[in-house]
């Protein structure tokens, strides 16, 4: 919890930095929004939703690009492990993942205040969006949306990870982005994606990040179901993430990096 | 100043050439990145046959011919976007005692042609757009033209994106909006948009003349707003005005430099 | 060379007004190798920059080889060289070789003068052996001697270093020294250097200048500077007394140089 506490101040410092991303995602919001306009006034209730879904979907989605960290990134990890500071992390007696865990959920915490809300707030201003339906889907939400950033963190302490093992990461680091917006639902709802890349799409653990947690504010969903998806894939990212945890403290410590 | 930035350029390559892997992986990335774009406009065209009143050709006819021009400007001038870095590091410093434009020495630092992938992308989405628009050819050396106009008006606002960083030196971020935001924009036809958004990126910002209105008029389409007809034919004198605008703010952005630190 | 009138820089940090750099009147001449010693935040690296045309000054006249630095920028690169002890002007991940063909191109050497003073400067300076080697993984020596030899490829008649030994060890001090010495002596090049440290001073400058408070304390002849006090005073006692008294007044007026024993006005 300290250490929650530790990565939103931390992060707090960089004001100017989040002030510029809201408004950044507040103009993007602007555009994407107008477009789902258009398509859904041709295709009236496309995917379940009516026009003003999918403007509230807009907006959320952009909100939800600081603290789930859409475009990748967010964690010290690579910037260490090509330092070689990893080392001293991993022999330490607290376990690094969590660690970095803690630490990202402050980030988030920080970004959801600095970087959501306004977007959010412009988004209703301009073209009105829905709220949820009550008090039991606010709560509902707000589960979902800490499970979101649990299961964003998964994904990018993996490709960070990855640092270790891959000789170029900037490449990789290209591919998670390419992953994560479009198959989160950050560019488009994937309830319109067609016949079986939406199943995938709707299937995949990106889609715990952005799709999932709007649909749940939206009420578009079953609580249970969705949460359940979530949970499923927060802890099989985080499994695999202590393995590869494991797997570098072997290849740093024993095999000396 | 050509002549420099082309050497500088060509430098730069010279030295990314050294590491082949990286440089295939990054063109290819951004080739799948910017492809990103044209897959949810197929998305989008699998729920529809027309956006804003134009269909999937005239679509893929509008985003063309914007992306090639986003992505000359941002292969060759979108490195201005780091000068806020160049500004923290003390780096521009080094860079005003050298008998070359600031501006020049920005946008050719640490050049990677890998950028070259967008502007591929973009040319191959062009090349099938106007096999499915059929463009009459007396209306087809718009096309050139808008590309080019397009090129200087995105170089313009990185420009200015640049000149901004001066004065926002903790929030480059802030140039995206403008930057990728315009490029974004003009994605689609501004039909979609608002009237006001319209007007404002017609007479204000002149986002409007990258594709929009060159490309009413190579469509031969009516106007949804009801502009003047004439706007159609303006790109150029568009260009050269938000260029000017550009190279004003730059200039009093280098002239307000405050250099920090020792 | 350097004609500097009553220049001054003004900063506005937080609605306050801070002058960095008052009222500073000095001339240097060509062929003259100048000093210029001063306290931390003294204002000596506003000056460097004016003089360089990074900043723009906000009163006063300034003129470097004829030229206004901040508005004929570029013209006046062409006649200095720069070298800032602190950061570096090479590429950090490039050869050495490749960051001195990039200056080439920024400042259009041509190619066969370019090959005849990269050889005359990697002799004198030493530079043969890690010509390959990319800047991040030189030693700081290294770096400053490929710093300086970039400042001079395009011969300039004008060097200004802020800074040069900073941070180096006794021999690469001595290396630096001697280099500057000889372009000094043999070349013509008028050069003016910051610095914190007082050997470079007694050994390379015949004339020092004091800057404090964004002010000139004192311009004038080693030897004069160590007859500001009183007796056999060493250089580091006249420094002392004189950053110490302009500390208790920081409106003293500048020790003009003094054909006489000087009064101390402190």
């Amino acid at each position: 919890m300290r250490l929650i506490g530790y990565g939103f101040r931390r992060h707090a410092t960089y004001w100017a930095a989040a002030a510029a991303g809201a408004f950044t995602n507040t103009v993007f919001g602007v555009l994407r929004a107008y477009v789902l306009i258009a398509l859904w006034q041709a295709r009236p209730g496309l995917g379940g939703y009516e026009v003003v879904d999918a403007v509230t979907f807009c907006f959320l989605t952009q909100a939800y690009i600081g603290p789930m960290q859409v475009f990748g990134g967010g964690l010290d990890l690579p910037q260490r492990i090509r330092t070689g500071d990893v080392a001293l992390d991993l022999v330490r007696p607290a376990s690094l993942q969590l660690w970095c865990l803690s630490e990202d959920l402050g980030r988030a915490a920080y970004l959801f205040v600095a970087r959501s809300v306004p977007p959010a707030l412009v988004g209703a201003l301009l073209f009105g969006i829905v709220l949820p339906a009550g008090p039991a889907t606010w709560a509902a939400f707000m589960v979902s949306f800490v499970l979101g950033v649990v299961v964003s963190f998964g994904w990018r302490y993996l490709v960070a990870l990855a640092t270790c093992w891959v000789i170029d990461d900037r490449g990789l680091s290209v591919l998670s982005t390419i992953l994560t917006t479009f198959f989160s639902g950050l560019m488009l709802p994937l309830v319109i994606f067609p016949g079986w890349l939406g199943t995938l799409a709707r299937s995949l653990p990106w889609a715990a990040m952005v799709q999932v947690p709007a649909d749940v504010y939206l009420g578009k969903t079953s609580v249970a179901g969705a949460l359940a998806f979530q949970t499923f894939w927060a802890a099989a990212l985080l499994g695999a993430g202590a393995l590869a945890t494991a797997a570098a403290r072997r290849k740093v410590v024993i095999q000396g990096g | 100043m050509v002549r420099t930035y082309l050497l500088l350029v060509w430098a730069w390559t010279r030295a990314a050439a050294q590491y082949p892997v990286s440089f295939a992986l990054m063109t290819v990335g951004g080739f799948v990145i910017s492809g990103l774009d044209v897959a949810v406009i197929w998305v989008i065209f699998t729920n529809t046959t027309s956006l804003g009143g134009f269909d999937l050709g005239e679509v893929m006819f509008l985003y063309g011919t914007a992306g090639l021009s986003f992505a000359l400007a941002d292969l060759l001038f979108s490195n201005v976007d780091r000068i806020s870095q160049h500004i923290r590091a003390g780096t521009f410093d080094v860079m005003l005692i050298r008998p070359v434009s600031p501006f020049v020495q920005v946008a050719t630092e640490r050049f990677v042609p890998h950028r070259i992938g967008r502007v591929i992308q973009a040319a191959a989405v062009l090349a099938i757009a106007l096999n499915r628009v059929d463009v009459p050819l007396e209306r087809g050396w718009m096309i050139p033209v808008m590309v080019a106009s397009g090129t200087v008006i995105f170089t313009a606002l990185w420009a200015l994106g640049g000149a901004a960083q001066f004065l926002l030196t903790d929030a480059p971020e802030v140039a995206n909006a403008f930057t990728y935001g315009g490029a974004t924009l003009t994605h689609y036809p501004l039909s979609v948009y608002g009237g006001e958004l319209v007007r404002g990126v017609t007479y204000v910002l002149p986002l409007a003349f990258v594709n929009w209105q060159p490309g009413l008029y190579v469509l031969g389409r009516d106007d949804p707003f009801g502009l003047p007809y004439w706007l159609r034919f303006l790109s150029p004198a568009a260009a050269a005005a938000i260029a000017l605008a550009a190279f004003l703010a730059w200039r009093a952005g280098v002239r307000r430099y405050r250099s920090t630190g020792s | 060379m350097i004609e500097v009138d009553r220049l001054g820089r003004t900063f506005k940090v937080r609605g306050t007004v801070v002058h960095a750099v008052r009222d500073l009147s000095f001339a240097v001449e060509a062929g003259e190798f100048v000093g210029c010693l001063g306290p931390n935040g003294a204002g000596k690296s506003t000056t460097i920059k004016m003089l360089t045309g990074i900043l723009a000054p906000t009163s006063g006249r300034l003129r470097v080889a004829g030229l206004d630095p901040s508005r004929r920028r570029m013209a006046l690169a062409r006649m200095i060289g720069v070298v800032f002890g602190q950061r570096t002007t090479l590429w950090w991940d490039l050869p050495l070789k490749d960051s001195f063909e990039l200056v080439r191109l920024l400042y259009k050497v041509d190619r066969r003068v370019f090959r005849r003073r990269l050889d005359e400067l990697c002799s004198l300076l030493e530079l043969g052996d890690f010509l390959a080697t990319p800047v991040r993984q030189l030693s700081l020596g290294q770096r400053m001697r490929g710093d300086i030899a970039a400042a001079l490829l395009h011969d300039p008649p004008i060097l200004v270093l802020d800074e040069p030994t900073i941070g180096l060890d006794v021999v690469s001090k001595a290396g630096v020294r001697d280099f500057l010495r000889r372009l000094n002596a043999e070349h013509g090049t008028t050069i003016l250097l910051t610095t914190h440290d007082l050997g470079d001073i007694e050994q390379l400058c015949r004339r020092v200048m004091l800057i404090d408070h964004g002010r000139l304390a004192f311009d004038g002849t080693v030897a004069g500077l160590r007859a500001v006090v009183p007796g056999e005073a060493s250089i580091e006692e006249a420094v002392t007394h004189l950053y110490l008294s302009s500390r208790r007044s920081p409106r003293t007026h500048p020790h003009r140089p003094a054909p006489d024993p000087p009064s101390v006005t402190a």
